[in-house]
């Protein structure tokens, strides 16, 4: 079992120590011929979508990214890792790996003084710890798309085949329990 | 909410920023582009540090009409400046929900003995600092995230690695103290036992530690980012230098690979002119001499 967590900008620390934690073995990506190694699963850490759109963008990660995720790689897209993956992002802007059915709602709670912590149910694991910096919601759901979590009516963590997307930080929490639905999936 | 749950999520939201490239503009197009070009939050403000040096007198927060332009301009986080110990600039601040005061010695301090108790404040602080007893005395009125001071619109690094080598080197020494030395230090350095005690712990600061102050090329970026900052502000070096969009992107690109010296001559090529730069020597006013 290796994780791969990209490694372009924001809390990507925090996703390694998460899975140091957890005795899990990880690489950065940062470049493209760190796609070169292989990897089970893949982590798209909380930090500025745009700052890590553009460069996925410019530094050649975009398309094998998404290939690899369409090929069945179990991704888990925490608050700005959710907005890469979402299909679909209500401002208006343009969406960036695109291969979750979702329409996501950028900084959904306003600026810093609406960022909050609380607990919710998540999946079957019951409640858990939600930290929510500047965060996103999930506004819509595609087909097949299983809600995993909501707070105050709205869907902050989902399901779709080999992917997992969320508003929150667990990785700032220490929620084993996202991680672990994550690497049932990379078996 | 508690102020403790507050102070949490701030520092967490400093968290989110590391990586990253923090851009001073003055106007929403300027953040438009800083947006456009990779920049993880934006610092907005009247006049760039180099043109606050070159005009004179007393700097002081920007027009507030200014900054909620900004804001709706950019969806990335937008911080603005108060001067030192100026709290009702802070409490204007937070009344327009900036994501980020800096509460910095680029403007005219307003108070010159007391800074701004930070804990009084919903929305976070970032300070600079250039030695470990500064960081950690602006910890303890609850900055939530710290800078090196640099010197602001010179265009010169030298300020900032100076700030960063000393606080590494000071962080270093903490962690190879016993135990018993440690409240010696936390007098030495005035500073709360408690602070010094997560340091020697941790090995680093309790708060997301940036560097500021002169980065003008993609070479600086990554100077700063090897010396162990986690990220970067770069004021005047942007929008006084010849091609401010290509410059701004490759300093971002140099924040994420600053150890690929390949990718950062790449990125180092063809960027126009720098900002022509005044050396430290030859200025009159030190502006991180404001403040300790």
């Amino acid at each position: 079992m290796k994780a791969a967590v990209l490694a372009l900008q924001g809390a990507f620390a925090e996703q390694e120590h998460m899975l140091g934690e957890m005795g899990v073995e990880y690489f950065e990506i940062r470049r493209k011929q760190d796609l070169g190694q292989e990897f089970d699963a893949l982590i798209l850490p909380g930090g500025e979508s745009t700052v890590m759109g553009k460069l996925m963008r410019e530094l050649g990660l975009m398309e094998p990214i998404r290939e690899k995720i369409k090929n069945g790689l179990p991704v888990l897209g925490t608050c700005a890792g959710l907005i890469l993956l979402a299909g679909e992002l209500s401002d208006g802007e343009a969406p960036h790996l695109a291969t979750l059915p979702v329409t996501v709602k950028r900084n959904a709670y306003g600026r810093q003084l609406g960022s909050f912590r609380t607990e919710a149910a998540f999946g079957k694991t019951g409640e858990i710890p939600m930290v929510f910096i500047r965060a996103p919601y999930i506004e819509k759901t595609g087909e097949g798309v299983e809600v995993l979590a909501k707070v105050d009516g709205h869907i902050v963590a989902v399901r779709y085949k080999n992917q997992i997307g969320v508003s929150f930080h667990p990785e700032l929490a220490g929620v084993r329990s996202v991680y672990e639905m994550l690497f049932a999936k990379a078996g | 909410m508690n102020q403790n749950e507050r102070y949490e999520l701030n520092k967490e939201l400093a968290q989110m920023l590391k990586g990253g490239v923090i851009m001073d503009v003055t106007t929403p197009e300027q953040a438009e582009i800083a947006q456009a070009a990779g920049a993880c939050a934006v610092m907005a403000l009247e006049k760039i540090p180099a043109d606050i040096r070159a005009a004179g007198g007393v700097a002081r927060m920007s027009d507030p009409k200014m900054i909620k332009e900004i804001q709706a301009a950019v969806s990335i986080p937008v911080m603005a400046k108060c001067r030192i110990g100026h709290f009702a600039e802070a409490q204007i601040l937070e009344a327009i929900e900036i994501d980020y005061i800096d509460e910095s010695e680029v403007l005219s301090p307003a108070d010159d003995v007391y800074h701004i108790d930070k804990t009084q404040f919903r929305v976070p602080f970032v300070c600079g600092a250039k030695d470990l007893g500064e960081a950690l005395r602006r910890i303890s009125e609850g900055a939530s995230m710290i800078r090196t001071k640099g010197e602001p619109g010179t265009g010169d690094v030298v300020q900032a690695v100076r700030h960063m080598r000393k606080m590494q080197k000071q962080m270093a020494e903490i962690t190879s103290m016993r135990k018993d030395e440690l409240y010696q230090a936390a007098k030495d350095l005035q500073v709360p036992y408690e602070l010094v005690r997560y340091v020697q712990e941790n090995g680093k600061l309790p708060v997301v530690n940036f560097a500021a102050g002169g980065i003008a090329t993609p070479a600086d970026a990554a100077l700063m980012m090897q010396l162990g900052a986690e990220g970067v502000f770069v004021g005047s070096g942007i929008f006084k230098s010849g091609n401010p969009a290509k410059r701004a992107q490759a300093i971002v690109k140099a924040v994420t690979n600053y150890k690929d010296a390949a990718l950062l001559a790449e990125l180092s090529e063809d960027l126009g002119e720098a900002m022509v730069g005044i050396n430290e020597s030859e200025i009159e006013l030190l502006m991180a001499e404001r403040g300790k």
